[in-house]
């Protein structure tokens, strides 16, 4: 039995008291979250806090669940599965039945996180992987999208949110396509305005891409955020469909649409750059972010799927121990050769 | 021989020595037929089949078969039955056989069948063979349906093809595809472990009791 | 036990008689369960072909195979291994009918083998079956699933060729409704039955004049009626 004395504390160096903690860091992305989140709610109405609150039970609910008896407090208190639970809900499509929701919470956290051996130990962006299951198990359910709410105001509930567990969400009769969707599969462009505000059907939290983008500014004023990976993915999909827009403008999309269309600044600003899954090396994050960007637009324009962020994010998670271990610094003093 | 011998040697292989969840053996079948119970069972009882029919001739014939080429004559028995198996399945359920496709020829690589003959079959009379291999058989039969009935209530809704849950019962597709059969089997798996694990605690508090009773 | 103490010439002599005659015992095994199992399972496999047949050709009750020899549509008893092979579909009174025709290519994650049934007096085709797919489960298996997809291939312009379109905008003879969700599935049967029929549309003879039912492949088939 573990046995703490409040008067005796026992520490190793370093014993400077620094300001930036796992909690406070967790809580800035939330807050960083908080515009894009409430755009959701302003787009899809009481739909988005229902189908973000059954994400964040599922991943607190796994949590508590696996954690042992005297971690449990701690696992809970870093917010960590909380700020899993929101990123997934984020790019869930708005009328996902709220079982399936939980469900993708639950097994994000669970296959994500505590099969690792906890919080920093993961190989996979527990949210992303998420959904990666979610998408795999209910293919239908999670590339059926609505339009955003038009007259029915905020009280209005999407019919499939409601599906009873383990049922199928009843056909609802108004469907959208994304603009990825519409650009893959009918040519079809959307305006870029609203692309930037957020007019337009999509997952959650993808819609609005300024206020992603102020998010990202606020981290990156915190100190939070790696700024290296999200200008790498950007500069890489930018370079990339510049390019091939240059070869055809009409079947392949410009760059800016290529940019603020589906999950990529949500992926770029605060997947791509979750510490634990990402490399550390600042060589490593540049390696990092330009294997999404291509990865990104290789899938979406040569793939059969419409977007590919986050099989782009999951892909180069796997890569970085590997990019970790080949940029590491040389050690003062020594050779080229580390070994 | 005393009567429970056999006992032992048949129960060991549905539990405490079971050749999916205790030894890991023969995955290849284990993940790849088990997205339904019915593909799971016909699978089973071909194993079932080559690896009591194959230990029976092992055993058998132990005395006469020489060491140093005792695999190799363990395999020309093994893939007979598998050839035997396959056939009559081919003949008797081509439907199934379809859906089984190459994973009946494939039983005859199953690591579990050749361990079972030289780690018992080869060194034990053919009653005692004949007891561990139906055991073994049997404890991955059941592995399987384990893991197909699971696999197919999720994925399907349905368990031997009956619907379970109505017609509006939304399937988990991934539970019918390969990776299915990887998280399901890990799961099983874990909650296997930790059985264990907890059986061991309990035995072992029950033993401290005693000590500290005396 | 084979004792250590064998002489080495003796050893070896053991080994490989032991070798030779598990294989013979082996080898005799497999020969009797493959003669004793053979019958069923030709018969399966010709059952089988016959009724996928009989559904994709509507009034038809007897077949013969036929492929393409010397310029002409001939009648075989038994085709070649690799010979493309169609195979004609005759009425009781022993008319033609029309084609089912087998095709193959790729599909979203494996080879989609069918049958179609093809009537070339209205360029039409009239049925098809999926013989063998592994598209994915609840999405691309809809082409044999979904009833209403199948049912689209019953009445089916070929010329100019089959065109998938979005669910519910059929307006012309050659156009199918696509499933939705499995875009790439439904194109991939589509696109299927187009290679096939141009490839032998050119070995197709004029509507009227295709080979007649041959006698000795008619006498089972009507002992079976």
């Amino acid at each position: 039995m573990k046995k703490t004395d409040p008067d005796l504390l026992l520490f190793h160096a370093p014993l400077l008291r620094q300001g930036m903690t796992t909690p406070k860091a967790m809580r800035d992305v939330l807050y960083a979250l908080a515009p894009a989140t409430a755009a959701s709610m302003w787009f899809f109405g009481l739909s988005a806090a229902l189908i973000l609150g059954a994400c964040i039970a599922g991943a607190v609910m796994a949590e508590w669940l696996f954690a042992s008896q005297e971690a449990r407090g701690e696992s809970l208190r870093d917010a960590s599965g909380i700020l899993t639970g929101l990123l997934l809900g984020l790019t869930l499509p708005p009328g996902l039945p709220l079982w399936m929701a939980f469900l993708g919470g639950f097994v994000g956290i669970a296959l994500g996180k505590v099969i690792w051996g906890g919080l920093g130990h993961n190989l996979f962006n527990p949210a992303l992987l998420g959904r990666a299951f979610l998408l795999a198990t209910f293919p239908i359910a999670m590339t059926t999208w609505v339009p955003a709410v038009s007259d029915g105001g905020f009280f209005q509930v999407y019919a499939g949110n409601l599906a009873l567990p383990f049922m199928q969400a009843p056909v609802d009769g108004v469907t959208a396509a994304t603009p990825l969707g519409m650009m893959k599969f009918e040519q079809e462009v959307t305006p870029l305005t609203n692309l930037m505000f957020g007019k337009i059907s999509g997952s959650l939290g993808e819609t609005s891409g300024l206020l992603l983008l102020l998010g990202g500014v606020y981290l990156w004023l915190r100190r939070d955020l790696d700024w290296r990976i999200p200008a790498s993915i950007l500069l890489s999909v930018l370079i990339f469909s510049a390019i091939l827009s240059l070869v055809d403008a009409v079947r392949f999309p410009s760059p800016l649409f290529s940019v603020f269309s589906g999950g990529l600044l949500l992926g770029a600003i605060y997947m791509a750059t979750d510490p634990v899954t990402s490399p550390v090396t600042p060589r490593g994050a540049w390696i990092f972010g330009i294997g999404v960007g291509v990865l990104v637009m290789l899938i979406r324009v040569f793939g059969g799927l419409p977007e590919g962020v986050m099989y782009a994010i999951l892909l180069m998670n796997a890569a970085t121990p590997l990019i970790d271990r080949y940029t590491q610094p040389r050690v003062f003093g020594r050779g080229t050769d580390s070994k | 021989m005393k009567k429970n011998e056999f006992h032992e040697e048949f129960i060991k292989g549905i539990w405490r020595d079971n050749p999916v969840f205790v030894q890991v053996l023969g995955m290849c079948p284990m993940l790849a037929v088990t997205n339904s119970a019915i593909n799971a069972i016909a699978m089973g009882m071909a194993t079932f089949f080559v690896l009591v029919g194959s230990s029976f001739l092992v055993s058998t014939f132990r005395h006469l078969i020489p060491k140093q080429v005792r695999i190799s004559c363990f395999i020309i028995i093994i893939a007979t039955f598998v050839t035997i198996a396959d056939y009559t399945l081919l003949a008797l359920v081509p439907a199934v056989h379809k859906e089984l496709g190459a994973f009946i020829p494939l039983i005859v690589a199953n690591c579990l069948i050749l361990g079972r003959q030289e780690a018992f079959a080869s060194r034990y009379p053919t009653k005692l063979a004949v007891m561990d291999a139906m055991g073994m058989a049997s404890g991955f039969l059941l592995a399987l349906l384990s893991l197909g009935s699971v696999r197919e209530i999720l994925g399907d809704g349905a368990l031997f093809g009956m619907k379970l849950f109505g017609e509006n019962f939304e399937p988990w597709v991934i539970m019918i595809l390969p990776p299915g059969g990887f998280l399901t089997l890990g799961v099983i798996l874990l909650f296997f472990n930790w059985f264990r694990l907890k059986k061991d605690e309990f035995l072992e508090d029950v033993a401290a009791a005693e000590r500290g009773g005396n | 036990m084979n004792a250590p103490t064998d002489s080495g010439a003796s050893g070896s002599m053991r080994l490989v008689l032991t070798l030779a005659i598990a294989g013979l015992v082996s080898g005799i095994a497999i020969i009797g369960i493959y003669e004793s199992t053979l019958p069923t399972i030709t018969a399966n496999k010709a059952r089988e072909l016959r009724e996928a047949v009989f559904k994709v050709l509507p009034g038809v009750s007897q077949m013969q195979a036929l492929v393409y020899r010397d310029g002409e549509l001939v009648a075989v008893d038994r085709p070649d291994k690799d010979e493309p092979v169609v195979y004609g579909g005759y009425d009781e009174h022993s008319a033609f009918v029309g084609y089912a025709m087998p095709g193959a290519g790729p599909g979203f994650q494996d080879t989609i083998a069918l049958l179609y049934g093809y009537r070339p007096d209205e360029k039409n085709v009239v049925g098809m079956e999926i013989l063998e797919s592994r598209e994915t489960p609840g999405l691309g298996d809809k082409i044999y699933k979904d009833a209403v997809f199948v049912s689209g291939f019953s009445a089916l312009s070929v010329e100019p060729e089959i065109v998938a379109v979005k669910k519910g905008t059929k307006s012309r003879p050659n156009e199918i409704d696509a499933i939705t969700g499995a875009t790439i599935s439904s194109k991939a049967v589509v696109r299927i039955i187009n290679e096939t029929h141009a490839d032998w549309s050119a070995q197709l003879p004029e509507p009227g004049s295709e080979p007649r039912l041959e006698a000795t492949e008619t006498a089972g088939t009507e002992a079976d009626q």
